[in-house]
């Protein structure tokens, strides 16, 4: 990160991304818990259902693209906190929005870091979910799909909520409060998809609504994020 | 100043706290006046004298306090998060405090609009709660009005709160229609339009007439009580300025 600091002018935009990327990935590969632990939440939450509602497999087909859908918001919702709370408690992120580089590539880069930890993991698991839950093996791939889209835009939305309260002691229960209201669309698009592929409907167009959402989000999200890490650390 | 060749100058004067509380002070009187003469010729006009409705009978006329209130609503959160916008790009003191004072009159406003929905939704679609979309979308108004409300309550220092709350208010105003169309659409999928009672017949002059006075009412009170909030807001913060300290000690 130092000699990230310094180098200013020929350090381009890319490299920066990169080397944040890597930085990111590298941190969270040396701590395997917390690597694992949102994906343990994932299948624990989605245990909860056939054992508090009803083990039906009819019911259960019927419920299980929503239980997925809730079960990978949540697990998200539960690591967003991580994102900048170690750079924050550390110092790392006074130095970034010192350094000349641009706040939002390395705000992006970290969300994508983000998402490379917990949201394609989810995704790439959610097959495992699926049989669980007796959801027809038709509808798999729409749900992988839907997961690796949709799970970026909760990353992407959910930084911003990371940045608003990586200055507060107490942020947990915060974060939830801000994140959840604006997270409904993806749920909605995404569970939709899955719902769409198990009824063998086409799902392009869930798919596609999720992906302008991803698009909008890419664009806009990091000025919010860069926004927030701003006011969290200077404040 | 380049803008005051169109703009009044106590347009600009608005930006001072002082200068806001003496405006404000001065517009008081005659919102808190008009806003008593609507609100009262307005219910009395839409519970006596309209039409009832022919096929909800007088179970229509809390449309007269749900439509309002549900309009102010979301113009509340409009104001919120431009107020937010102003305080965040101009740093305009006053800008904060509005958007301070518009969270806890617009949530409370949002919880009327749902609480009279119902009301009116038990009689004539037999149950409290319908997971229609305006239904839903206003829920989740209420829930961001709740959650910039939150982050102001975590955060002590005030300068810092505004700004995380003005970003977030932002955020939320991107996502308003994004979230009203996809509950739109999610609620058109799965469930068959049986609701068509929201949407509005023509209606007769003699019913909307008295729902416009009801609306402008509405308007009023939320600028009094905006206005008083603001007021109180004014003079919590500048307490050590030393017109606050005049103030306080002629009366």
């Amino acid at each position: 990160m130092a000699e990230l600091c310094t180098n200013s002018a020929e350090s381009s935009m890319r490299k920066l991304f990169s080397a944040v990327l890597k930085r990111d990935l590298l941190l969270s590969f040396r701590r395997k818990s917390d690597l694992v632990n949102p994906l343990i939440f994932f299948v624990m939450v989605a245990t909860l259902f056939p054992l508090g509602v009803s083990p039906e497999p009819n019911f259960l087909a019927e419920v299980a693209p929503g239980v997925v859908w809730v079960a990978a918001l949540l697990a998200t919702l539960l690591s967003l906190d991580g994102i900048f709370r170690s750079d924050y408690e550390d110092g790392t992120l006074e130095q970034v929005i010192l350094s000349p580089q641009p706040l939002m590539v390395v705000c992006l880069a970290k969300v994508i870091a983000h998402w490379m930890t917990t949201g394609l993991p989810l995704a790439l698991m959610s097959p495992l979910l699926g049989v669980m839950l007796f959801l027809p093996a038709t509808a798999m791939l729409g749900m992988v799909m839907s997961l690796l889209i949709g799970t970026l835009v909760l990353s992407l939305v959910g930084a911003i909520g990371a940045g608003l309260t990586v200055g507060l002691k107490r942020g947990g229960v915060l974060i939830s409060l801000l994140v959840l209201p604006l997270y409904i669309p993806v749920l909605i698009f995404g569970s939709g998809a899955v719902q769409a592929a198990v009824a063998g409907l086409p799902l392009e167009g869930y798919l596609a609504l999720l992906g302008a959402m991803l698009a909008l989000g890419m664009v806009l999200a990091p000025f919010a994020i860069s926004a927030s890490v701003r006011i969290s650390v200077s404040g | 100043m380049a803008g005051s060749s169109w703009l009044p100058r106590w347009f600009f004067q608005l930006a001072s706290p002082r200068w806001c509380y003496d405006i404000t002070g001065k517009l008081l009187p005659g919102f808190f006046v008009a806003a008593i003469l609507l609100v009262v010729a307005g219910v009395v006009w839409a519970l006596a004298f309209a039409p009832p409705d022919y096929q909800q009978g007088n179970s229509f006329r809390i449309m007269y306090l749900h439509v309002p209130s549900a309009i102010l609503a979301q113009s509340c959160y409009m104001l919120m998060a431009v107020a937010g916008a102003v305080g965040l790009i101009w740093k305009i003191k006053v800008a904060d405090m509005v958007a301070y004072a518009c969270a806890p009159i617009g949530a409370s406003i949002a919880v009327m609009a749902l609480a009279t929905g119902a009301i009116w939704g038990k009689p004539t679609w037999g149950s409290w709660w319908v997971w229609d979309a305006r239904l839903t979308s206003m829920l989740i108004l209420l829930f961001l009005y709740m959650g910039v409300m939150a982050l102001y309550a975590a955060m002590d220092n005030e300068s810092m709160a505004a700004k995380a709350a003005s970003v977030l208010s932002l955020v939320g105003l991107v996502n308003i229609p994004i979230i009203k169309y996809s509950v739109e659409w999610w609620n058109t999928l799965h469930q068959p339009a049986t609701f068509t009672l929201t949407e509005k017949p023509a209606m007769p002059i003699e019913m909307w007439l008295p729902l416009l006075v009801m609306v402008i009412g509405f308007y009023c009170f939320f600028s009094v009580s905006l206005m008083l909030r603001l007021r109180n807001e004014i003079i919590r913060r500048e307490r050590r300025s030393g017109w606050v300290r005049e103030l306080i000690a002629s009366k």
